[in-house]
C-alpha cells in the first residue's frame, strides 16, 4: 500500500481539500480575466443590453459545447469555461471526499457523498437529461 | 462598455469588502445592486449573483480548511439537504413570475437586516457536551465532533437533526431561487437548531455554500441565465473585495459595520419589494 494511503486521516483529506478548491478558483480567475481582456479589445465598442432577458447561446450554456469553443480562444468562450471550472471546483471538492471516505473505508459517507454528486450531476447535466 | 464594465466591477469589489466584513457573503448585495441598481433583469442578476457565491465560498473556504475547525461529515450530510433544495429552488425560478422572485427576495433582504442587529453569543453548550446523549442517527452518523479553541479541544453533540436538515433544505431553496448563499440560514440551522458551536456552524456553513451554489449554478447555467460578459467583472470583483475584506476584519469593529449595514439592506428590501408589487422587476 502507498505511504500515502497508509498514513491517511482526516487531517491529510482536509490539506488536499484545501489546496483543490484553491487551485479551482485561481485557474477560474486566470481563464475570467484571460478572457475579459481578449473580449476588451474585440469588442470595447459594442453595447450590450441586459435589461431583457434573451437567454444566453447553446454554446455558452451546454457543458461540452463550452469545452470545444473554448479552444478557440475567443475573449467570451474562454469566460465561459472559466465559470464552468468555478461550478466545478465543489464539485470536485465533493468527488475528492468520495475518494477519501472510500480510503478510510467509511460505507456511510460513501453512500452519502455519492448522493450530494448524483444531485449535482443531474443539475451540471440537465440539458442533456431534458429536466 | 467598458465603461458599464467598469461600474460593475467597483460595484462588485463594494458588495465583497461589505459581504465579507459582515459575514452575509455578496450574493445579497450583487442583485439588488444590478436590478435596481443597473436596471438588469432579475434572471441575469441572479446567474451572476451565484457565481460571485461560489468564488467567495471557495475562494475563503479553502484557507480555513486546513485548520480543521469545521466538521466535514455533519457539512456533508446536510449538503443533501442543500443541494436538494438548491434544485428545487432553481426549478422554481424558472417557473416563477419574475416580480413575485424581487418581493421574496425583499423579504429575505429585510430578515438579513434584522438578523445583523442581533448579536450571536458563543453557546455554552460546548463546555458541558459529553454528559448529553444524541440521537441515535447521528451516533450513526459519527457526526459529532471536537475543536480546538484557544489552545483547548472541545467536545460537542449534535442535536435535533430533522430540524436541521428541514431548515437546510429551506436555505438550498432560498439559495436556488434567488441566487444567494444562505449563509445566515445555515449557520442558524447548525448553531441554533442543531447546537453546533458557532465557530464550527459559521465554517461549515461556508464550506457548504459553494456546493449548494453549484447545485442551482448548474441548472442556470444550462438554461442560459449566466453571461460570460456580466459575470467577468462581478466575479473578479467579488473575490478581490472579499479578500481586502477578510484582512480588515481582524483589525476594525464591526458593530458599526453592522448597523450601517443593516440599514443599507433595509433600504433596499424596501426598493426591491417596492419594485417586485408595481412590476417593474
Amino acid at each position: 500500500m502507498p505511504r500515502i494511503l497508509k498514513q491517511w486521516n482526516d487531517a491529510r483529506m482536509r490539506n488536499i481539500m484545501g489546496s483543490l478548491l484553491r487551485v479551482g478558483v485561481f485557474v477560474s480567475a486566470f481563464l475570467v480575466v484571460l478572457g475579459g481582456i481578449l473580449f476588451f479589445i474585440h469588442h470595447h465598442g459594442e453595447v450590450f443590453d441586459y435589461t431583457i432577458f434573451k437567454g444566453e447561446p447553446a454554446r455558452f450554456r451546454e457543458v461540452h459545447l463550452i469545452i470545444i469553443e473554448a479552444f478557440k480562444f475567443r475573449g467570451r468562450d474562454l469566460i465561459q469555461l472559466g465559470i464552468l471550472v468555478l461550478i466545478a471546483t465543489p464539485v470536485a471538492r465533493v468527488v475528492f471526499s468520495l475518494l477519501g471516505f472510500l480510503i478510510e473505508k467509511d460505507w456511510i459517507y460513501v453512500a452519502i457523498t455519492s448522493i450530494v454528486l448524483i444531485i449535482l450531476s443531474l443539475s451540471l447535466f440537465s440539458t442533456y437529461l431534458s429536466i | 462598455m467598458i465603461v458599464f464594465l467598469s461600474i460593475l466591477f467597483v460595484g462588485a469589489l463594494f458588495a465583497g469588502f461589505i459581504g465579507s466584513l459582515t459575514g452575509l457573503g455578496g450574493g445579497v448585495i450583487i442583485v439588488p445592486l444590478l436590478t435596481i441598481g443597473y436596471g438588469i433583469d432579475i434572471r441575469y442578476a441572479i446567474g451572476t449573483s451565484l457565481i460571485a457565491v461560489i468564488a467567495t465560498s471557495s475562494g475563503s473556504a479553502s484557507a480555513y480548511v486546513k485548520e480543521g475547525i469545521l466538521n466535514i461529515r455533519a457539512g456533508m450530510f446536510l449538503e443533501i439537504a442543500t443541494t436538494l433544495g438548491a434544485i428545487a429552488g432553481a426549478a422554481l425560478a424558472l417557473f416563477a413570475p419574475t416580480h413575485a422572485i424581487a418581493v421574496i427576495f425583499g423579504f429575505v433582504l429585510l430578515y438579513s437586516a434584522f438578523l445583523s442587529f442581533q448579536n450571536h453569543k458563543e453557546d455554552p453548550n460546548t463546555e458541558s457536551l459529553p454528559s448529553k446523549k444524541s440521537g441515535r442517527i447521528i451516533e450513526l452518523l459519527k457526526a459529532n465532533g471536537t475543536y480546538m479553541d484557544g489552545g483547548k479541544l472541545k467536545n460537542y453533540t449534535l442535536q435535533h437533526l430533522g430540524g436541521g436538515f428541514i431548515v437546510m433544505s429551506l436555505a438550498g431553496i432560498l439559495s436556488g431561487l434567488l441566487g444567494i448563499g444562505s449563509g445566515a440560514l445555515k449557520v442558524i440551522a447548525m448553531d441554533s437548531i442543531m447546537k453546533i458551536p458557532l465557530k464550527v456552524s459559521t465554517t461549515t456553513s461556508n464550506f457548504m455554500i459553494g456546493v449548494t451554489a453549484a447545485a442551482s449554478a448548474g441548472i442556470y447555467l444550462n438554461r442560459g441565465y449566466i453571461d460570460p460578459v456580466l459575470s467577468m467583472p462581478v466575479m473578479v470583483g467579488v473575490l478581490i473585495g472579499s479578500l481586502v475584506g477578510a484582512r480588515i476584519l481582524i483589525h476594525s469593529q464591526t458593530k458599526k459595520i453592522r448597523v450601517v449595514f443593516a440599514l443599507v439592506i433595509t433600504f433596499l428590501a424596501i426598493e426591491m419589494i417596492y419594485n417586485g408589487i408595481i412590476k417593474n422587476i
